[in-house]
């Protein structure tokens, strides 16, 4: 994993509550890389989550609208958040419950600025 | 969607269900048809069964041959659609899947569903029918016995 990347991702998984965080191909759903993901299935939530999107944007695509810029799929255990990045890539971070949404995802779109 | 082996259906509607792969092809490693989902010709089952088993063959050599290690699966990605190769063993014997999917799917739900439809062949593989060789003199007639149960002729 390059340095800018990783650098991207821990300013990321730093925040309280964020229990990993990954790049993803968005148009493959594969993991580019990922950080403190200890427990979590990396390839699974990569190829849902870039399903999930890539639906979602047909969807609004669909309905005259641009691509979503920010998704956030909230579960009773968890949550997981995404942001797209340029190269076709998605920022992706799973997160507990009860977390500051606003800033993971000043820190999800600072890690897709990053990867310009 | 025909299978030749009805313990395979379930779990490869559940596959189609949730990778929305467009065709879905299960074979043995010999090339003989287990089931099928997506092809309306028996010519291009026993084509793409044919060439699956082959690319499988010659990829594992390579694998051999370059001290890599076997390889396991395989994908190919074109412009509309991809396509995903992948060998897995049985208490029948090894098996292949060859999967063909389009935008609404990716590799990624390919690679995740195709996983879980392999350990649940694997649960639901009865163990009474053990691998056995198959040879030249039976290859054809099975062949062409598999491709009438799935396309009715």
């Amino acid at each position: 994993m390059s340095t800018d990347i990783a650098g991207s991702l821990e300013s990321v998984t730093r925040v309280r509550g964020v229990r990993g965080a990954m790049v993803v191909s968005a148009e493959e759903g594969l993991v580019v890389a990922e950080s403190s993901m200890e427990g979590i299935d990396g390839g699974a939530v990569a190829a849902l989550t870039a399903g999930v999107v890539a639906r979602l944007a047909r969807a609004t695509d669909g309905a005259g609208r641009s691509a979503p810029a920010f998704v956030h799929l909230r579960a009773d255990a968890g949550a997981i958040l995404a942001v797209p990045a340029p190269g076709d890539l998605l920022v992706v971070a799973v997160t507990d419950p009860e977390i500051n949404v606003g800033l993971v995802r000043l820190e999800l779109r600072h890690a897709a600025e990053r990867l310009a | 969607m025909r299978v030749i082996e009805p313990w395979v259906a379930e779990p490869l509607q559940r596959f189609l269900a949730e990778s929305s792969a467009r065709v879905v092809l299960l074979t043995t490693a010999s090339g003989q048809v287990v089931a099928q989902h997506g092809f309306t010709r028996a010519l291009d089952v026993m084509s793409a069964s044919a060439l699956g088993a082959a690319i499988m063959a010659s990829t594992e050599e390579l694998g051999r041959l370059t001290a890599s290690g076997a390889s396991r699966s395989l994908s190919h990605q074109g412009s509309s659609r991809g396509l995903f190769l992948s060998a897995f063993d049985l208490p029948q014997g090894r098996w292949i899947g060859l999967v063909v999917y389009d935008r609404d799917s990716s590799l990624g739900l390919v690679r995740l569903f195709f996983d879980q439809l392999v350990a649940q062949l694997q649960q639901a593989a009865p163990t009474e029918s053990p691998a056995r060789e198959v040879l030249a003199a039976d290859f054809e007639n099975e062949l062409n016995a598999s491709l009438r149960s799935l396309f009715g002729r």
